[in-house]
């Protein structure tokens, strides 16, 4: 109380900080909480049977897709991303015009709208490659989407490599090349990895980019050009019908938890790094 | 800080070039500094071939950005042209039907929506920040933390859906109509939280600390000293996390579909359904054809020009942090 008398405005700054602080935790809280406690009843085992139908609303066959869209989708984003923060690290010049350039071209992509890329995929993939709604098609779009984030999070993993390393491999007479790939390298691998699942949750949380590229089909593909539906577009579909609302919550607590460990996984890798480095 | 560390060195390169003799530090990062430097030992083949194969890897980002702009802009600009660019533009009504092709409602829809998070979310985030910055103990700050950091996990589908089941239903219950612009300012408040919380903490703890301390020393209090000096230093970190949260919120398609509404035409209240732009894409994308299905196209270019806008400005800020 005395407080309040002396200095009512330092008080008033205080319990809106607070107040604030309450806020933000209320609603990770609320959704956390709403999401489990009304989802966790109707996790069945129906709900993870082979095969999708009406009654029993499975979720494998999403799940499934999930996987190979993500293998697909880091296979082919994956070696570009790293090589080319290697190139932007270890190669380029200070001051060369193409880092600049990369570097432009990165920050636009990541800022492009998921739904964008979606249609861009359709455009080119889907239509103009003739590949049809496909696993393939939606792979090549998602693969473009997290390519920046793995050219940032490789990047920033190879900065962190002390130069010493890389004094000490040149020291001993060992090549530019010799030095990225088995001094270099092999110390960023846990920053470059925890950047790679953090890629791995994007994936497994999209949807605006998979629906007019990848598709619906709630099935397990026979091959990569077959229409195939991921986990969040099946989250997706199961709400837009209304018909399987328990299920839906359900499915929503497995995504969560799916997506919750994921990034929970690479924030354990990351702070290893920057704690091995101190 | 490894990272501050780095950046030394890397200053360092920059001045061996024009003087030799700048000392031990910057000779050691002259070796660092690629094919700058003296070559450590002759190039062999594939030294060549790789640096071939990493320019090219470097380069991929580069031509994913100039597809993306030549398939949009080939496929979304003649439908523009073909329509008229103004009643494409200014147009208020959108009746595919019959071939009507108005999508001011939806720009119109996608501004609200954003400004409305922006009110929900900047401040809410940015107290946050300044609370996890400078009023958090230590042990709530590693449980709060995290905590944010999950909710940029979340995928925007769940979001949607835990609008759609729980702060649709009360806000009909409160005002008539669930699904409307409130609702989905909400929502979309709630996703671009992280974004600002995070980006605002970092700026606010890269203030250097004697600015804090000059102001206790004249007397300020914890919370003036905080809001007063530390707060307005970070004037510009915290400005680049809004407009990162406004590039989400414009951008955001699916939480939104399951909350706004998406009633086509002009709101005249706040508890009116509205349509955006990536809302628009979504739901007619999938039976569209010919011009119809190009006016989508239109509408995605609409959206990209934003997007590119707002990617410029942030990076504008972001030049005006470093300098």
């Amino acid at each position: 109380m005395k407080n309040i008398l002396r200095d009512p405005l330092s008080f008033f700054l205080r319990v809106l900080v607070y107040a604030a602080a309450v806020l933000t935790s209320a609603v990770i809280v609320c959704i956390l909480g709403y999401i489990f406690v009304k989802g966790v009843p109707h996790i069945t085992p129906s709900l993870f049977e082979w095969k999708y139908n009406s009654t029993n609303v499975s979720l494998m066959p999403a799940f499934i897709n999930t996987l190979i869209m993500t293998a697909l989708a880091l296979l082919l984003a994956g070696p570009p991303g790293v090589f080319s923060a290697i190139f932007m690290t270890e190669y380029a010049r200070r001051g060369n015009r193409i880092i600049s350039v990369v570097r432009i071209a990165a920050e636009t992509l990541s800022g492009i709208p998921s739904i964008v890329y979606g249609l861009f995929g359709s455009l080119l993939f889907v239509v103009y490659l003739h590949w049809g709604y496909s696993i393939l098609a939606g792979a090549f779009t998602l693969a473009i989407m997290i390519l920046p984030l793995i050219m940032r999070t490789s990047e920033e993993a190879l900065l962190a490599v002390s130069d010493s390393f890389r004094e000490g491999s040149f020291g001993l007479g060992a090549g530019r090349l010799r030095t990225v790939f088995l001094i270099v390298l092999p110390a960023a691998v846990p920053g470059i990895l925890a950047g790679i699942i953090l890629a791995v949750g994007r994936v497994v949380g999209e949807t605006a980019a998979l629906i007019f590229t990848a598709g619906t089909v709630a099935r397990i593909p026979a091959d990569l050009f077959s229409s195939a539906r991921t986990l969040s577009v099946h989250m997706y579909s199961l709400s837009n019908e209304g018909l399987y609302i328990n299920q839906a919550y359900a499915t929503a607590v497995v995504l969560l938890l799916l997506v919750v460990a994921i990034n929970t996984f690479s924030q354990a890798l990351a702070g290893r790094i920057t704690k091995t480095e101190l | 800080m490894t990272g501050q560390h780095y950046n030394k060195t890397s200053n360092a390169r920059g001045a061996a070039s024009v003087s030799p003799a700048a000392g031990g530090h910057a000779a050691a990062g002259k070796h660092a500094a690629a094919s700058s430097a003296p070559r450590v030992r002759r190039a062999g083949l594939a030294d060549t071939i790789m640096y071939a194969v990493f320019l090219i890897a470097a380069l991929i980002s580069v031509i994913c950005v100039l597809l993306i702009c030549l398939f949009l802009f080939a496929n979304g600009l003649p439908p523009i042209i073909k329509i008229g660019a103004l009643e494409f533009l200014t147009g208020l009504v959108w009746k595919p039907a019959s071939g009507i092709y108005g999508i001011a409602p939806m720009i119109i829809g996608s501004l609200y929506v954003t400004a409305g998070a922006m009110l929900a979310g900047v401040p809410a985030g940015v107290l946050t920040a300044v609370f996890l910055a400078g009023f958090c103990p230590d042990r709530l700050h590693r449980l709060l933390s995290p905590a944010v950091s999950l909710l940029a996990g979340i995928p925007s589908v769940v979001y949607g859906f835990f609008g759609l089941v729980l702060i649709v239903p009360i806000m009909q219950s409160l005002f008539g109509t669930g699904k409307n612009i409130f609702t989905a300012s909400i929502l979309l408040g709630i996703m671009i939280l992280p974004t600002v919380v995070s980006v605002s903490e970092t700026a606010l703890r890269a203030v250097p600390d004697n600015y804090y301390e000059g102001a206790l020393a004249l007397g300020a209090t914890h919370e003036y000293a905080f809001f007063f000096t530390v707060l307005p230093a970070a004037k510009s970190g915290v400005t680049a996390a809004i407009i990162l949260g406004v590039g989400r919120s414009i951008g955001e398609t699916m939480a939104v579909i399951m909350v706004a509404g998406n009633q086509p035409a002009i709101p005249d209240s706040i508890f009116k359904g509205v349509r955006t732009m990536t809302a628009n894409i979504v739901l007619e994308m999938g039976y569209a054809a010919d011009l119809h299905r190009e006016a989508l196209i239109g509408t995605a270019v609409v959206l990209f020009v934003f997007i590119l806008v707002i990617n410029l400005l942030f990076s504008i800020v972001k030049r005006g942090m470093k300098a």
